[in-house]
């Protein structure tokens, strides 16, 4: 209740500065949402908002499952750990700009680069925090699962995965926002769909309800997919926490 | 001889850095269907000596002889129990193998019957200890690992536990090894009781508990620690 409430000031703080303001700088609600409509009558809304889903959902998934693997293996693994510590702080500290394009200029204008070059950006961020989870794995359920015999995809889904769930779901709450971030820059860069190549064309034609009529539903299927997905598995994963008698 | 322990020395390197023997030309067996027990004082090595039995110490000169794909059951000091998980699953994940019936029947051997979908936070210490014993049991094992199976836990509960784990060790006929601090759980529990030095422990005294447990006098168990007191006594000198 308290978040709709909020949600709706936004709204009318957004309509009250329009009213002050040039409208080609700042439209107000109404003109943008009538661009939205028209734009979703003609069916480019969706096919570009698809072709960005499509992205961010194959770079991310690409992002977690690498980035999820090499932190446990770091977290578990000193020598491993030593090994790949230099190249994590180097990747941290690359901007995404430049391997973006430089996985253009290397791969050429194609969706395995562009969806590379995201990954590649998310990935550090993701090894970072599984390699925190894999460090604070409790030693004593691993001497059980030795004693018991445990085969490695019993440890892997009773032990392993219910004590990284909440690094992976911070990871997964940070990420998602992120790779979104960086999906757009890599559209606007070389891909002729998605959002990133529309605000391109509404930063060339100087159209800031068209640049909002793509921004806005995206912001929303974000915040869908967080509500919807990433807060019921939160929720789902620490059931035993909360009903402790 | 299922279970054959000789173990040559084990050190340990102690907070300043400096190596210590922990246990040295400690040597115990244990025929199939039997019942030992090792006591001695609280940090005598004992709980070392379970975990080089378990496997999960393999920094020791000398040898553990156990069956070729042996099963083992154990019972740590703390339950170790998954708590993201219920009861019933935490026995069926250790021993895939058990139908839900078989787990069922031991929950309710155990006093767990309520107990089977509740997750581990829910439970007492005693409880959780019961549902480990459950986790230990089901899985049918050649050797059966406890480790202080009674400590912190009240006294009326701790002999309730006892007479159980007892009637547990004589039914299933599970050759089991007990490391305790307490002579009477030793007695209550074994049929045969090693008795540690202070370190570096070996077994300084092995006794032999003739009589089946459930039919041995007052008598008999007086004399009997009488007995393992005297071995003590004569350690500390």
């Amino acid at each position: 209740m308290i978040r709709l409430a909020s949600f709706a000031a936004m709204i009318l703080l957004w309509q009250a500065a329009a009213l002050f303001a040039d409208p080609r700088h700042l439209p107000g609600p109404g003109p943008v949402a009538l661009i939205m409509l028209e734009e979703a009558r003609s069916g480019e809304l969706f096919v570009n908002l698809a072709a960005t889903l499509a992205r961010v959902a194959a770079s991310f998934a690409l992002a977690m499952s690498l980035g999820s693997a090499l932190g446990y293996l770091m977290g578990r693994n000193r020598l491993a750990d030593k090994i790949l510590d230099p190249w994590l702080v180097a990747l941290l500290n690359l901007p995404a700009l430049v391997v973006i394009v430089l996985a253009y200029i290397w791969a050429g204008l194609t969706e395995a680069a562009a969806i590379g070059a995201v990954a590649l950006n998310k990935l550090p961020g993701a090894v970072v925090v599984a390699r925190e989870g894999a460090r604070s794995l409790d030693p004593a359920l691993d001497e059980m699962a030795t004693v018991f015999r445990l085969p490695l995809k019993a440890r892997l889904r009773h032990i392993v995965l219910p004590q990284l769930a909440p690094y992976l779901a911070a990871a997964t709450r940070s990420g998602l926002s992120l790779v979104w971030k960086i999906v757009l820059i890599v559209e606007l860069l070389g891909r002729s769909n998605g959002v990133g190549f529309k605000i391109n064309l509404a930063f060339q034609l100087f159209d800031v309800r068209l640049l909002l009529a793509y921004a806005l539903p995206f912001v929303a299927i974000m915040l869908g997919v967080e509500t919807f997905v990433v807060r019921p598995f939160e929720r789902r994963v620490s059931r035993w926490r909360s009903d402790a008698a | 001889m299922l279970l054959d322990v000789a173990i040559a020395s084990k050190d340990y390197l102690s907070a300043d850095g400096r190596p210590r023997r922990a246990l040295e030309d400690l040597r115990l067996t244990l025929k199939r269907g039997e019942a030992g027990a090792v006591v001695g004082p609280s940090g005598c090595g004992k709980t070392t000596l379970l975990r080089i039995v378990a496997g999960l110490d393999r920094d020791f000169a000398g040898n553990v002889a156990l069956p070729h794909h042996g099963r083992l059951g154990m019972v740590f000091q703390e339950p170790r129990l998954l708590p993201w998980r219920s009861v019933a699953d935490n026995i069926q994940i250790a021993a895939p193998h058990a139908s839900r019936a078989e787990i069922d029947g031991l929950l309710d051997t155990l006093g767990l019957a309520g107990h089977a979908e509740h997750f581990p936070r829910q439970l007492s210490l005693g409880l959780a200890r019961r549902a480990a014993l459950a986790r230990a049991l089901a899985i049918k094992p050649d050797l059966l690992l406890l480790d202080e199976p009674l400590v912190s836990l009240d006294a009326a509960l701790a002999i309730e536990l006892r007479d159980l784990l007892a009637r547990l060790i004589d039914e299933t006929h599970v050759t089991t090894l007990i490391v305790t601090h307490d002579l009477a759980e030793a007695i209550a529990l074994a049929d045969k009781i090693f008795i540690l030095s202070p370190r570096p422990a070996r077994v300084a005294a092995v006794l032999d508990i003739a009589t089946p447990r459930r039919l041995m006098t007052l008598e008999a168990a007086e004399a009997l620690t009488l007995k393992a007191r005297t071995a003590i006594a004569a350690l500390r000198e």
